[in-house]
């Protein structure tokens, strides 16, 4: 089972959420795909056992073969190309950054004269925290193919494990990457009419996805217009967190919830349960 | 020889456009023939890598000098492998190729 956790504002209480719900349960992955800027590692502490490198395909010109005739620049919808003719000879530029990778150019060009290179843009880094598995993607510093690295990382998803995804803020490909393919959908938001906004964005990206959906309302002190919106579109609150400085402060120190505050345990097992209910 | 010129507008009056890969148009300057041809650049709206494009296209053209605002890093990688000149320049289009061409003369 692959549970989600996202929100469309950032700052909401997602990783609070992730972390506290891996620790809450058996037989726990938890899965880290804001890969801009992982955090669980901060708060579980895990044990690394291995680091894997996240690769993307790029072109590679054989200069015997090429006769720069610019085709591949030609359907390369990235730009990421540029072919220049001289007299007898020529140059092909790729643009690493500007490439995602398609493949397009190697297996179209009339000469067969693109070979696959690979190029690294992050890494994906696997440890243990007593039983809860601990799987992140981290994207390299200047790159943006997101989406790859966030893939990859769920690609160590074990079926047999309840998969906790803490995905990226916001509503754009990364977000969509991590929470496409999970059975249901946690989204954690806070009472403020920001979060409210973010909320309806968050919540049309999973009905987009047709992913069953509830909230986590966050910082919960007078819930009214968040609780008018679920209202009004059917989707269930499923747990409340209180707005309390205690709770402010244990996250400053990388401390999970779960592990200060014990009480909130059963909370987050009561979570699991109704989110395995609601799969039925 | 060629000459090209990022402009804001279809004739030799008109401003130079400060930005090379999202300019509104390429002005291709002979100065043998004192012909010239304008060319709306279609990569002005493009999302990302408009000017390696751009650059492409004016080095496809035979261009020796470009006379613009500023070139972007990546545009700019292959305008010198395409060994181009870059002028940056500001003011009319028409002025910019008067003072081209008496430096290359």
């Amino acid at each position: 089972m692959i549970i989600s956790v996202a929100s469309g504002k950032g700052g909401t209480g997602k990783t609070t959420v992730a972390v506290s719900l891996a620790l809450s349960i058996e037989n726990s992955q938890i899965i880290d795909c804001d890969v801009e800027e992982p955090n669980v590692h901060l708060f579980l502490n895990p044990e690394i056992k291995e680091k894997i490198k996240v690769k993307t395909l790029i072109p590679e010109v054989d200069k015997n073969k090429c006769n720069y005739c610019g085709y591949c620049s030609q359907i390369c919808v990235y730009n990421a190309l540029a072919v220049l003719k001289f007299n007898s000879t020529g140059d092909v530029l790729l643009f690493p950054h500007l490439c995602h990778g398609c493949g397009g150019c190697i297996l179209l060009c009339p000469e067969r004269a693109m070979n696959q290179g690979y190029r690294e843009i992050g890494e994906i880094t696997i440890g243990y925290k007593e039983n809860v598995e601990f799987v992140e993607g981290k994207l390299n510093i200047s790159e943006v193919l997101a989406p790859k690295v966030i893939e990859k990382a769920k690609s160590f998803i074990k079926p047999d494990k309840i998969a906790i995804i803490d995905a990226p803020p916001g509503t754009t490909c990364p977000t969509v990457s991590a929470i496409k393919g999970s059975d249901f959908c946690l989204l954690v938001t806070e009472p403020t009419p920001f979060g409210l906004h973010d909320l309806e964005l968050a919540y049309e990206v999973t009905k987009a996805l047709k992913l069953p959906s509830g909230v986590v309302i966050n910082k919960s002190e007078d819930d009214k217009i968040i609780e008018d919106f679920c209202k009004k579109n059917n989707l269930p609150i499923l747990m409340k967190i209180p707005f309390k400085r205690e709770i402010a402060e244990l996250y400053s120190k990388g401390v999970p919830l779960v592990v200060a505050m014990p009480k909130y345990k059963e909370k987050f097992q009561k979570l699991i349960t109704l989110i395995k209910d609601f799969k039925k | 020889m060629k000459i090209c010129i990022t402009s804001q507008g279809k004739d030799l009056e008109s401003e130079i456009d400060p930005k090379f890969g999202r300019c509104k148009y390429f002005i291709f300057y002979d100065t043998e023939t004192n012909q010239y041809e304008v060319v709306e650049n279609p990569w002005r709206e493009a999302s990302k890598g408009a000017g390696t494009q751009a650059a492409q296209f004016v080095a496809s053209k035979g261009t020796k000098i470009l006379i613009t605002g500023k070139v972007g890093p990546s545009a700019e990688r292959v305008i010198i492998s395409a060994g181009i000149k870059i002028v940056e320049a500001k003011g009319k289009v028409i002025d910019a190729i008067n003072k081209v061409k008496k430096e290359i003369k």
